[in-house]
C-alpha cells in the first residue's frame, strides 16, 4: 500500500467544501439542541424527532446539491431542512406554530418545506415523500432541465410499499434519483435485525437493477463524496441509485428523552457519540493542519448567535388568527 | 349536435386539453400502448408519445405518488387508477399527501393532479371492481370530486379537472361507457361545484348522483304520466356540493329524495339529506328519502347485482311514497 492510499481523503476535498460541511453539520445540532430544550421546557406544542447525530449525512448529501435539485425528507426532517438551507427563523416559528412559520402554522416539525430551495417538505407519513421526489425527477426531465431528486428514508421505510413502487419506478423509468438511506438502526423503538433480515438496505436496489452504494454516515467527507458521485450520474442521465449512510441518532424516536424505554443500552449509545461526525470532522481538519480550533469553534459561536436570534424570531412571532381557519385549503 | 359515447369524450377531453397545455401528461397503468382497458386513452399514445403518455408498473400508490411529486414541480398530470376500487392501495398519496400538501406548505404550493378512474356496478364485475366510494373522498379536505352522469358532462368535468389547480378525482360510471350523448366539438369546461337542473318540476326534488341522473330522469318520465312533477338535480361534483341549487329546489318543491349507487349507510346522500333538514326543515312536507344500494358488497351474480343496484323504478316508487305520505 502507497502512502497516498493512507492520507486522510479530507486532504482531497477543497477546503470551502469542508468547511461547509462543517457550518452545515453545526447549524443542525444547535437548532436541533436547542428545539429539544424548548420542548422540554413546555415551550412548544407538538412531536419532535430529533435529527442529532445524523448530521454528516444531511450535510454531506446537500452539499453535492443545488437549489434546482429537490429533496423530499421524513418525519426526522429538520436536518434536512437546514442542511438545504432553510430560514431557521421560519423554522422556529413553525415549530412554535406562528403564522411566520414555514406552514404558516398549519404543519408544524414534521412538514417543513421550502420550494424556493427545493426542499419538498417533510413529511409524517413514513415513505410518504418517496414517491413525489420521483415525480419531481420525473418533472425535471420533461422539462428538459438537469436537476436531480434526492429523497431521505429511513432503515423502517425500507419496508414499506412506497419505497418499493418508488425504486422499481424510478428504475425503469431510468430517472434522476438518488435514493439516501440513512440507517439509523432503529424503526422507531424495533431494532434493524428485528425489521428485516438483511444487514444492508442497499441490497434491496439491486432487486430493481439499480446500483448503491454503502458509506459510514458518521463521516461527513465519504458521504459528501460518494453523494458527489452519485448526483452526477443522475444528472448524467445514467438512471437512479441508492446511497446507504450508516449512522445514528443520539436521542430517542421522539422528544430529548423519550419514553425511557431501554431499548438501546447506553453503551451502544456512547459508543456511537464517540465517533461524533461533527468531532471527527474537527479532529481530522485540525489534523491536516487545514483550520484552526479557534475558527472552527468561531463557526459554533456565530450558530449560537445566530439560533438565539431564530428562536426570538419564532417565538415573538402572531398566532395564526382563527378567523383564517379555511386558508389554504383549497386554491381559489 | 354530434353525438359520441361517454368514453369516447373522455379521450376527446384529453386530445384536446394535451394539444393546449404541454405541462398535461397522462400515467398509468396500460394507457400508453394498449389505450387503457376501457380504451379511454385510445390514440393519445400515437398522438402524443411515450413521453407524454406513460405506461407505468402496477404500482397505484407509486405513480399516483409521483404525479403529486410532479404537479408539485408545474406538471398537470392525469393519473388513471383504472378501477376505482384500486384507491385503497394508493389511498395515502391522495389523502395525507395532494390532499393537504398545499395546506401543510402555507399556500406556496399547488397540486392540480387529476385521478381518473371508472366505479361502479352492474357489469358483473364482483365485489372489487363495481363500487362507489365517491363519500370516502369527498370527507377530505382539499380534493375536488366529480361523477359526470353524460358524455356532455364528461368532456366538461374532465377538462374543468385538468385545469383546476387543486387535486381533482373523476368518478367514470363502467356501465355508461358506450352511452351516446350531443358533445360540442370545441373544448369546454364545467367548473367543479355546479349542479345542473336536468329537469325541472313542481313535486319533488330528486338529487342523484352519478349514472342515477338518467335512472331518475326515465323515473320522472314515468312519474309524469302519474301527474307527479318531479325536479331531477344532478349534483355533477359531491365535492364540492352545490348546496345552495339543492336547497333552492326544495324550498320550491318541499320534497326530497337523494339517489346514489353506493351503499345507502353513510353515502353522500346522508350528507345531503341532513343538510337540506338543517337548511331547510321548515319547507319539508315529508322526510327527506334517501335511495342507495343495500349495506352489502357489489355481487357477481346478475341476479343479486340487478337487485342491488337502484334503478328507475326504486326511484319511482320512493317518490310515490313520498308523495302519498304527504298529499300531493
Amino acid at each position: 500500500m502507497t502512502e497516498t492510499a493512507l492520507e486522510d481523503p479530507v486532504t482531497t476535498v477543497a477546503l470551502e467544501v469542508l468547511h461547509d460541511l462543517h457550518r452545515r453539520m453545526i447549524r443542525i445540532r444547535l437548532f436541533e439542541e436547542e428545539a429539544g430544550k424548548l420542548m422540554e421546557g413546555g415551550r412548544m406544542p407538538g412531536f419532535l424527532h430529533l435529527y442529532v447525530g445524523q448530521e454528516a449525512v444531511a450535510a454531506g448529501v446537500m452539499v453535492t446539491l443545488g437549489v434546482d435539485d429537490v429533496i423530499t425528507s421524513t418525519h426526522r426532517g429538520h436536518g434536512h431542512a437546514v442542511a438545504k438551507g432553510a430560514d431557521l427563523r421560519y423554522m422556529y416559528a413553525e415549530l412554535f406554530g406562528k403564522q411566520t412559520g414555514y406552514c404558516k402554522g398549519r404543519g408544524g416539525s414534521m412538514h417543513i418545506n421550502d420550494l424556493s430551495i427545493g426542499m419538498l417538505g417533510a413529511n409524517g407519513i413514513v415513505g410518504g415523500g418517496i414517491p413525489h421526489a420521483v415525480g419531481a425527477a420525473f418533472a425535471s426531465r420533461y422539462k428538459g432541465t438537469d436537476s436531480v431528486a434526492v429523497p431521505f428514508f429511513g432503515d423502517g421505510a425500507s419496508n414499506i410499499g412506497a419505497f418499493h413502487e418508488s425504486a422499481n419506478l424510478a428504475a425503469v423509468m431510468r430517472l434522476p434519483v438518488v435514493f439516501v438511506c440513512e440507517n439509523n438502526g432503529y424503526a422507531e423503538f424495533t431494532p434493524q435485525a428485528k425489521h428485516m433480515l438483511l444487514e444492508n438496505v442497499a441490497d434491496r436496489a439491486a432487486s430493481y437493477g439499480m446500483p448503491s452504494e454503502i458509506v459510514d454516515g458518521m463521516d461527513a467527507v465519504a458521504v459528501y463524496l460518494t453523494a458527489k458521485r452519485l448526483v452526477a450520474n443522475a444528472r448524467a442521465g445514467q438512471g437512479p441509485s441508492m446511497l446507504e449512510a450508516k449512522t445514528y441518532r443520539y436521542y430517542d424516536h421522539q422528544g430529548v428523552k423519550g419514553l425511557r424505554t431501554p431499548y438501546r443500552t447506553q453503551e451502544e449509545i456512547d459508543s456511537w457519540k464517540g465517533r461524533d461526525a461533527i468531532t471527527a470532522l474537527e479532529q481530522r481538519m485540525i489534523g491536516a493542519e487545514l483550520a484552526g480550533a479557534d475558527e472552527l469553534r468561531k463557526v459554533w459561536d456565530e450558530t449560537r448567535h445566530e439560533i438565539v436570534e431564530a428562536i426570538k424570531f419564532g417565538e415573538d412571532s402572531p398566532d395564526p388568527d382563527p378567523a383564517d381557519l379555511l386558508d389554504n385549503v383549497y386554491t381559489a | 349536435m354530434r353525438q359520441i359515447t361517454y368514453v369516447q369524450a373522455f379521450t376527446e377531453s384529453l386530445m384536446q386539453v394535451m394539444a393546449e397545455d404541454e405541462d398535461v401528461v397522462v400515467i398509468g397503468e396500460d394507457v400508453g400502448f394498449y389505450g387503457g382497458v376501457f380504451k379511454a386513452f385510445d390514440g393519445l399514445y400515437k398522438t402524443y408519445g411515450e413521453r407524454r403518455v406513460v405506461d407505468t408498473p402496477i404500482s397505484e400508490m407509486g405513480f399516483l405518488g409521483m404525479g403529486v411529486g410532479a404537479a408539485a414541480r408545474g406538471l398537470r398530470p392525469v393519473v388513471d387508477l383504472m378501477f376505482f376500487d384500486f384507491i385503497g392501495v394508493a389511498l395515502d398519496q391522495l389523502y395525507n399527501q395532494a390532499a393537504k400538501l398545499k395546506y401543510m406548505f402555507g399556500g406556496d404550493l399547488t397540486v392540480p393532479l387529476t385521478l381518473t378512474t371508472a366505479g361502479g356496478a352492474g357489469l358483473s364485475a364482483g365485489p372489487q371492481h363495481s363500487q362507489s366510494l365517491e363519500a370516502w373522498l369527498a370527507h377530505v379536505p382539499g380534493l375536488k370530486v366529480a361523477l359526470p352522469s353524460s358524455a356532455h358532462d364528461v368532456k366538461g368535468l374532465m377538462v374543468g379537472a385538468i385545469r383546476d389547480d387543486n387535486p381533482t378525482v373523476v368518478i367514470l360510471n363502467k356501465r355508461m361507457l358506450g352511452t351516446k350523448g350531443p358533445v360540442p366539438e370545441e373544448l369546454y369546461a364545467i367548473p367543479f361545484g355546479q349542479a345542473n337542473t336536468v329537469r325541472r318540476g313542481t313535486d319533488v326534488t330528486v338529487v342523484a348522483v352519478g349514472r342515477m341522473v338518467p335512472e331518475s330522469v326515465t323515473a320522472a318520465t314515468e312519474l309524469a304520466e302519474a301527474g307527479i312533477d318531479v325536479e331531477v338535480i344532478d349534483v355533477r361534483t359531491v365535492q364540492p356540493l352545490d348546496s345552495s341549487t339543492i336547497l333552492d329546489s326544495v324550498r320550491r318543491t318541499n320534497r326530497a329524495v337523494v339517489v346514489h349507487e353506493a351503499v345507502t349507510f353513510g353515502g353522500i346522500g346522508a350528507e345531503i339529506a341532513s343538510q337540506i333538514q338543517e337548511e331547510a326543515f321548515d319547507h319539508l312536507d315529508a322526510p327527506v328519502l334517501r335511495i342507495g344500494a343495500p349495506f352489502s358488497p357489489v355481487p357477481f351474480s346478475p341476479v343479486l347485482e340487478k337487485a342491488y343496484i337502484p334503478d328507475s323504478h326504486r326511484i319511482a316508487d320512493g317518490v310515490r311514497q313520498l308523495v302519498q305520505r304527504s298529499g300531493a
